[in-house]
């Protein structure tokens, strides 16, 4: 499922930073600390603070699902000149029915992922609204694949 | 307004980030739902909840909030300071229930704002 164009200009402009970030999965009590980093990072190469937030958010929420539903995953981390894509890449039960999963307050979290605040159904829906780009593939049993794109030349209101 | 200046008028017990209350509060957000105050927070809010655990703290942090007000005497687990401390993020308890630590700040942040920014 694909959100805006479905061109292949995204890999053809060259790395200024490439690489991957583990997250462990079933535990909450790392939850947030790839997405800092990753914020820390894109702060440090002079990104603007909407840029980097929003890119802080897609990780964020993507991380939060790698705790909250697989038993291990990585997020990539690919900044060019024109773009911060961010890959979340997952080993676990997978998504049975994406355009479900895709709609705001369905969840299928657990009443302990809940009780955090967490599993409102948004996550998903959040990655979307807040990137330019944004793909997601899911195999069940095997796990899900995010990928979202963020230019950086693009104003974006509301965060 | 600066965070020091609520602190002293609600009456706000600091748990971390004493040395971050010269902050600017631009504005407030009120929730419990994690996604949702991803979403439609913006910087230099003021965040408040019921939440307690250390999760509260990377959502302040990557948000860039002036810091989070805990409310109705919740105390927060002790790996939520911690890490709160480590990042210094503000963290407020406030002992009276939301609605009224919340409506006080509110008006507090609008009194200083002409009615054409209000927008809080």
């Amino acid at each position: 499922m694909w959100k805006g164009l479905t061109t292949n200009v995204l890999s053809h402009d060259a790395a200024i930073y490439e690489n991957s970030f583990p997250v462990e999965g079933g535990t909450f009590d790392n939850a947030g600390h790839v997405s800092s980093q990753i914020k820390a990072l894109l702060t440090r190469m002079k990104l603007s603070k909407k840029v980097v937030r929003r890119a802080a958010l897609v990780t964020y929420e993507a991380e939060i699902n790698i705790c909250s539903y697989a038993n291990r995953g990585r997020i990539h981390l690919r900044v060019t000149p024109e773009h911060v894509t961010v890959e979340a890449i997952d080993e676990g039960q997978g998504i049975a029915d994406i355009e479900l999963a895709m709609q705001a307050g369905y969840s299928t979290a657990t009443e302990r992922i809940r009780e955090m605040g967490f599993g409102a159904g948004m996550g998903l829906c959040n990655i979307k609204n807040f990137s330019d780009f944004f793909r997601i593939s899911s195999e069940i049993g095997k796990g899900t694949h995010l990928k979202m794109v963020i230019r950086i030349d693009k104003d974006f209101d509301g965060i | 307004m600066n965070l020091d200046t609520i602190v002293k008028e609600l009456d706000l017990k600091v748990l971390s980030g004493q040395d971050r209350l010269d902050a600017e509060v631009s504005g407030g957000y009120v929730g419990d739902l994690l996604s949702d105050v991803m979403a439609n927070s913006k910087e230099g809010d003021l965040w408040f909840t019921r939440q307690i655990h250390q999760n509260i703290v990377a959502v302040a942090s990557l948000k860039d909030h002036a810091g989070i007000v805990v409310i109705q005497g919740a105390e927060p687990a002790a790996d939520t300071l911690e890490k709160a401390r480590k990042e210094g993020i503000p963290i407020l308890a406030s002992a009276r229930p939301g609605f009224e630590t919340i409506g006080r700040v509110f008006n507090m942040i609008a009194a200083t704002k002409s009615p054409e920014e209000a927008d809080i």
